[in-house]
């Protein structure tokens, strides 16, 4: 429960309100292993504690990289740290994406908006075992062309000859020569094949919500599907209850879940 | 569909093709014929004074463009403009409107399939009116 200090070796702005950390523990520490789809809670010393997720390499765990939007005080103290400044790492919490288990199957990846932080690290272990999966497809939705995360690297992935990555934005001015469209509007005609395929759904929840049905549409099974769902997390090892959906727990029994084991909860408004 | 129908189609249909950069259609004309994109993108613009073109949907290979053409005053809504080189059938709307007046399991036949292709839209569109993205 006591978070480790962590040293931050860099601090980058991905789009206007979105950045990404990198942090290496304080000397004498061991690296963090972690799965993709977990989280850690950082503390900002004297300003307070949010959960985020791992957006890194599970393969290099020397440097712990986090991305996050800034949308309150925490997350606004951590946007102004600079190098060699002090954070509070616990963690790893959380279930993982199941990257092991989709070997042998298409795997599509659908994210919105953040929602590719966490999904990144589950595309690097995905990549770096590629023979082991059919078709890899990225889904890539969000706001505007201004607010496209990680730019260089979808660049990067997009020029691969074993992975189809296709971006769309909501709306754009029209010198933006991409897709114009929600991200669901992808589903239709992303090649894969719905009956080996293995979904990974993140971001909003409207978001996801929507590209379920449009997967359920092409016939994608539904505990093939996975989310990975959020809420106000605080303690991050189930005892506060903040995070309490339905008869789980999102910090232990997620973030990420299989989708017909939600499915019921998802429909419930009042939790 | 038909084979009577389809042949009817296919009578009213030509090939077509326009280059990046070119207008498919400009809102305020009129809207007598649509779209069956076979390869490329055309992008569906509005004008705002002093913020220039705003791309509200883009549409490529399979999709179909323009469905003005169904529903009075017969007049487009929104510019289309290709963002590069597109290849798409072309069928004769005006025609097919005249048709279907004198028989309406033809004009059935078309409404079934063009109600999914605006439901569809619809959808999209009220999910990006929703702002899903903005911090919350």
């Amino acid at each position: 429960m006591l978070p480790h200090p962590y040293r931050v070796q860099r601090v980058r702005r991905e789009t206007p309100d979105t950045f990404t950390l990198a942090l290496e523990p304080e000397s004498g520490r061991r690296e963090l292993a972690f799965a993709p789809g977990q989280f850690n809670m950082l503390y900002a010393f004297g300003v307070g504690e949010v959960p985020i997720s791992i957006s890194g390499d599970p393969a290099k765990p020397a440097v712990l990289v986090h991305t996050t939007r800034e949308v309150g005080t925490v997350t606004r103290a951590m946007r102004k740290l600079k190098p060699l400044d002090s954070l509070g790492v616990r963690g790893p919490f959380g279930t993982r994406w199941p990257v092991t288990p989709a070997r042998g199957a298409d795997v599509v990846i659908v994210a919105g908006g953040i929602g590719l932080a966490p999904l990144r690290p589950a595309l690097y272990q995905i990549l770096a075992a590629r023979k082991h999966y059919g078709k890899v497809v990225l889904l890539y939705g969000t706001r505007t062309p201004a607010d496209i995360l990680f730019r260089r690297e979808l660049q990067q992935w997009h020029s691969r000859f074993d992975l189809e990555v296709h971006v769309t934005v909501d709306r754009a001015m029209s010198n933006w020569r991409g897709n114009v469209g929600v991200v669901t509007s992808l589903v239709a005609r992303a090649p894969f094949d719905p009956y080996s395929t293995l979904a990974m759904v993140c971001g909003p929840e409207i978001m996801m919500r929507f590209t379920v049905q449009e997967l359920e549409r092409r016939n994608v099974a539904v505990e093939n599907i996975y989310l990975s769902m959020e809420r106000n997390m605080k303690c991050a090892v189930g005892w506060c209850g903040h995070c309490q959906f339905g008869p789980t727990f999102i910090c232990k029994d997620g973030p990420v879940f299989r989708y017909d084991r939600i499915q019921a909860l998802l429909a419930i408004r009042e939790i | 569909m038909q084979d009577e129908y389809l042949q009817l189609l296919a009578g009213c249909a030509s090939n077509v093709r326009f280059e990046a950069g070119q207008f498919v259609l400009r809102e305020g004309e009129e809207a007598h014929e649509f779209f069956l994109i076979r390869h490329g993108k055309v992008a569906l613009e509005v004008f705002a004074p002093e913020r220039g073109s705003i791309t509200i949907q883009t549409l490529g290979e399979g999709e179909v463009l323009g469905w003005s053409w169904l529903v009075p005053p017969y007049r487009w809504r929104f510019d289309a403009r290709a963002i590069e080189l597109t290849r798409a059938i072309a069928l004769d709307g005006k025609c097919l409107r005249e048709k279907s007046e004198k028989d309406c399991c033809l004009g059935y036949e078309l409404l079934k399939r063009f109600s999914q292709v605006m439901v569809e839209h619809l959808q999209a569109t009220r999910f990006q009116l929703l702002n899903v993205y903005d911090a919350h």
